[in-house]
């Protein structure tokens, strides 16, 4: 402590200047709010008194756009939502109808969803975990695990046919059965993305202003964060054991030995941890899925009511031509009623409630976005923190601008 | 989701319940709008039911239903305990106008979802301290998830600038792309009842944009109105 | 650079070349432009991966990030526009120095995309006026350095005029799905 210090403290606050509280904007384009966002502040020196979190820049009219077309046609919508993930997404709302029509994928189709989704999730923790380093400072380590994206995204690539938005799950399966040689490129990286996770944490874990800014920052406590509706890696690191996939497991999740990290002090430096143990725990679920993985056999169900007809088939026989045309027109018929779905999103619980009147249009789509709920506990977080605390907390929370504001 | 739940609950309130299904596994109840903090309560504090870890929040609209006399909304939410791992969905019909009680003192994570009901429905919450719009900016007019707003209509905060959208393709252009499998809510709700809710007055007419000097004009007024206050 | 006369000193041996004054500030501007992006959605992780080591805009002079809209030259917009997001793009633009350009990053930015509901923008064009269109939704990072470079012509051009990325002929091998070889080596050859 400087010798100032100790006078001020022992004669009190006689010494301060009386100040008032300051009113600070962020955002809505702020350099450190990736995504977009604005926060009002109300500031005592550099504490945050008051923080007004104010989402919505976003907001797309995702759940309106999706009432006007069939069920299908929300694909690409939804593949938007998250769009660090968006794997993930297209099997949550291609469950979700599954769920509304009560049918299951074949096995393989489940080890696909379950690989590719996985793949997914890694590279949603890798783009948090560096944008986080990178605001702090720390360009290299985001460059390094940008360097992993780059390469899953190829292999996501070679299955599907885009880079990041993929469309590319269906209601009853999938759009094309894997590629040949899936299984050896998604073997011929995982030991090349350990590595690098070993590397970033070499970097990161020892770096004196890295663990000052990380450690005790944006706290929030179990019992909060389970009224604020928080999920996924946010509620872990607060030392809540909940993941969806191993709490009310979907697809073929109880079939893989892999463990669920938690936190203590749900701080930002448990966050990071907690993702970047998620990444190794992913790798291990894509191991095991690969061995399990049946080389042959159908990807889809076999209903021509769900599913298109293969595309040979269109063009050479008038039952498919028909099922064809009346599925792309009019899209599948799901039954009347209502289906709460839900999954373990990159952000946590991914639920889609969905409401069918029994034609071939969704009547509503509801998603309950995990980042909606975990954005209204970063003022709790923030509040009483210094005001550069901010940025390491915020980009911790990882809000993703589509998801949270649709 | 699990049955026991909900037997569990039929016996502690059971004149509060008016319905109950279950539809693929999801247990869903429907109480009366009276019974709705009540029953938040009940699920949150009994040591059976534990619901600590608050879900979710939402409405749905069905026009359609009002013009039979029913009330106009479906509004739910989901809960789940932490350790009993059951989840359980609410439900409630509330008419057009009508106040829902505020689930913000039950569980804090109603705070949001609340807001963006009522920002995107127009259904208020009684006791709620800070219920303002959160998607929506708040010049704008109507509520877009409401059957009756229709999707294209749009309410520029900025004047746009005059450029020529000849040259660009539908649906963005001239033409409207295929109409096949889109519902036309305009068309659907059409002709039945010519005034569909007491808010839809407000939604009628496109609002134009405002000009830069009328922005700034407003702007002065408010802070005008504001000096004045002080 | 534009018109260059290269004339050697026929006494000393020294050569010395002539050009313009515009061409020669031109030439200067398109290789340090200080960029403002503007990411507000699911582009901004392609644009991530432009700036990235795989791709590297820092070739192009193109690598520094500005955010303050004084110090830069070129506005990204990139994703989408939404109505309530309209006002602060207006703003940014209007605090730019002379000479500053906008590029339209995705389709969303360009005209809106399959959002047409009432929330979005239908392109940026109606706000702020736009020198370069890169359409995908989202682009690739090839489109992307593609359009960057059309943007470098038009300031050498002095050029004014909207241009638009236009789709490269697709190779054979590009369209078979699966068949591909992965394009870049991995690994061993980046970064490492």
């Amino acid at each position: 402590m400087e010798p100032a210090d100790e006078i001020l403290e022992e004669e009190d606050a006689a010494l301060e200047i009386p100040a008032d509280p300051m009113r600070l904007n962020m955002g809505p384009s702020h350099p450190a709010m990736h995504g977009t966002i604005r926060m009002v502040l109300d500031l005592d020196g550099e504490t945050v008194m008051n923080v007004d979190v104010q989402p919505g820049y976003l907001h797309r009219g995702f759940e309106k756009s999706c009432e006007r077309g069939t069920w299908s046609q929300v694909f690409p919508y939804v593949d938007r939502l998250n769009y660090v993930s968006p794997m993930l997404n297209n099997v949550g709302f291609a469950l979700a109808v599954e769920k509304l029509l009560d049918v299951k994928v074949p096995d393989r189709g489940q080890y696909y969803r379950v690989i590719l989704g996985e793949l997914a999730r890694i590279c949603d923790h890798f783009t948090c975990n560096g944008a986080s380093a990178m605001e702090l400072g720390a360009f290299t380590p985001f460059l390094w695990l940008l360097k992993v994206r780059d390469w899953i995204w190829d292999i996501l690539e070679k299955e599907t046919g885009a880079r990041m938005t993929h469309s590319f799950g269906r209601i009853g399966g999938m759009a094309a059965p894997p590629t040949e040689g899936f299984k050896d490129d998604v073997r011929a990286i995982m030991p090349e993305v350990r590595k690098v996770v070993g590397e970033a944490e070499a970097l990161l874990l020892k770096n004196r202003i890295f663990l000052d800014r990380m450690e005790g920052v944006g706290k929030l406590s179990k019992e909060r964060a389970l009224a604020l509706g928080v999920t996924g890696p946010v509620l872990r690191s607060t030392g809540v054991a909940y993941d969806v996939r191993k709490d009310h497991p979907y697809l073929v999740y109880d079939r893989f030995d892999f463990d669920v990290p938690v936190g203590t002090d749900g701080d930002n430096w448990d966050r990071f941890m907690v993702r970047t143990e998620e990444i190794r725990q992913s790798l291990r679920i894509i191991e095991q899925a690969l061995e399990q993985m049946p080389d042959e056999g159908p990807v889809s169900i076999d209903d021509p009511r769900i599913m298109l007809p293969e595309k040979r088939e269109v063009y050479s026989t008038i039952e498919a031509t028909i099922a064809h045309f009346k599925l792309v027109m009019e899209g599948l018929k799901a039954p009347k009623g209502a289906v709460y779905s839900f999954t373990e999103g990159g952000n946590g619980e991914l639920g889609f409630y969905i409401v069918s009147d029994g034609s071939g249009t969704p009547y509503r789509v509801r998603v309950r976005p995990p980042c909606w709920f975990n954005l209204q506990a970063a003022r709790e977080m923030i509040m009483g923190d210094m005001i550069a605390d901010i940025i390491p907390t915020f980009g911790s929370v990882n809000m993703i601008g589509g998801e949270c504001d649709r | 989701m699990s049955a026991k739940a909900v037997k569990k609950l039929q016996s502690v309130l059971g004149d509060a319940i008016l319905e109950t299904t279950n539809f693929r596994g999801d247990e869903e109840v429907r109480v009366a709008l009276k019974d709705w903090v009540r029953i938040a309560e009940v699920l949150r504090d009994d040591p059976d039911l534990a619901m600590d870890h608050f879900t979710d929040l939402t409405a749905v609209d069905w026009p359609e239903r009002e013009m039979e006399g029913q009330p106009r909304f479906d509004v739910l939410f989901a809960v789940r305990s932490l350790s009993k791992r059951h989840r359980i969905r609410v439900k409630v019909y509330v008419k057009d106008g009508e106040e829902v009680p505020t689930l913000c003192g039950v569980w804090a994570g109603a705070n949001w979802a609340e807001r963006e009901v009522f920002d995107m429905f127009g259904i208020r919450f009684a006791g709620h301290r800070d219920l303002r719009r959160i998607l929506l900016y708040e010049e704008f007019e109507g509520y877009p998830l409401r059957k009756d707003y229709p999707i294209d209509r749009v309410q520029p905060l900025v004047e746009y600038r005059d450029v020529d959208d000849t040259l660009k393709l539908p649906p963005f252009g001239i033409e409207e792309g295929q109409p096949f499998a889109r519902v036309d809510w305009e068309e659907r709700l059409a002709g039945r009842d010519e005034q569909v809710s007491p808010s839809i007055g407000l939604q009628q007419g496109q609002r134009r944009a405002l000009s830069d000097s009328e922005i700034a004009e407003t702007q002065f007024t408010k802070k005008a109105e504001e000096t004045a206050a002080e | 650079m534009g018109e260059v006369k290269t004339i050697v000193g026929a006494a000393s041996g020294e050569s010395f070349f002539t050009t313009k004054f515009e061409s020669l500030l031109a030439w200067a501007r398109k290789y340090s432009l200080f960029q403002y992006p503007f990411a507000t959605a699911c582009c901004g992780m392609e644009f991530f991966s432009v700036a990235g080591p795989r791709y590297d805009i820092a070739r192009f002079g193109a690598e520094a990030p500005r955010f303050s809209p004084r110090q830069s030259d070129v506005l990204w917009v990139v994703g989408t526009i939404s109505q309530r997001q309209g006002p602060a793009l207006k703003r940014i633009y209007e605090q730019m120095a002379e000479p500053k350009w906008v590029v339209s990053f995705g389709t969303c930015a360009s005209c809106g995309g399959f959002y047409d509901n009432y929330t979005t923008i239908p392109g940026v064009d109606k706000i702020v006026p736009v020198d370069v269109y890169i359409p995908g939704c989202p682009p690739r990072p090839e489109a992307v350095l593609d359009g960057l470079m059309l943007l470098m012509e038009k300031i050498q051009n002095g050029n004014r005029e909207p241009v638009t990325v236009l789709p490269k002929v697709v190779p054979e091998q590009a369209q078979l799905r699966g068949k591909r070889a992965l394009p870049v080596t991995r690994g061993d050859k980046e970064g490492a």
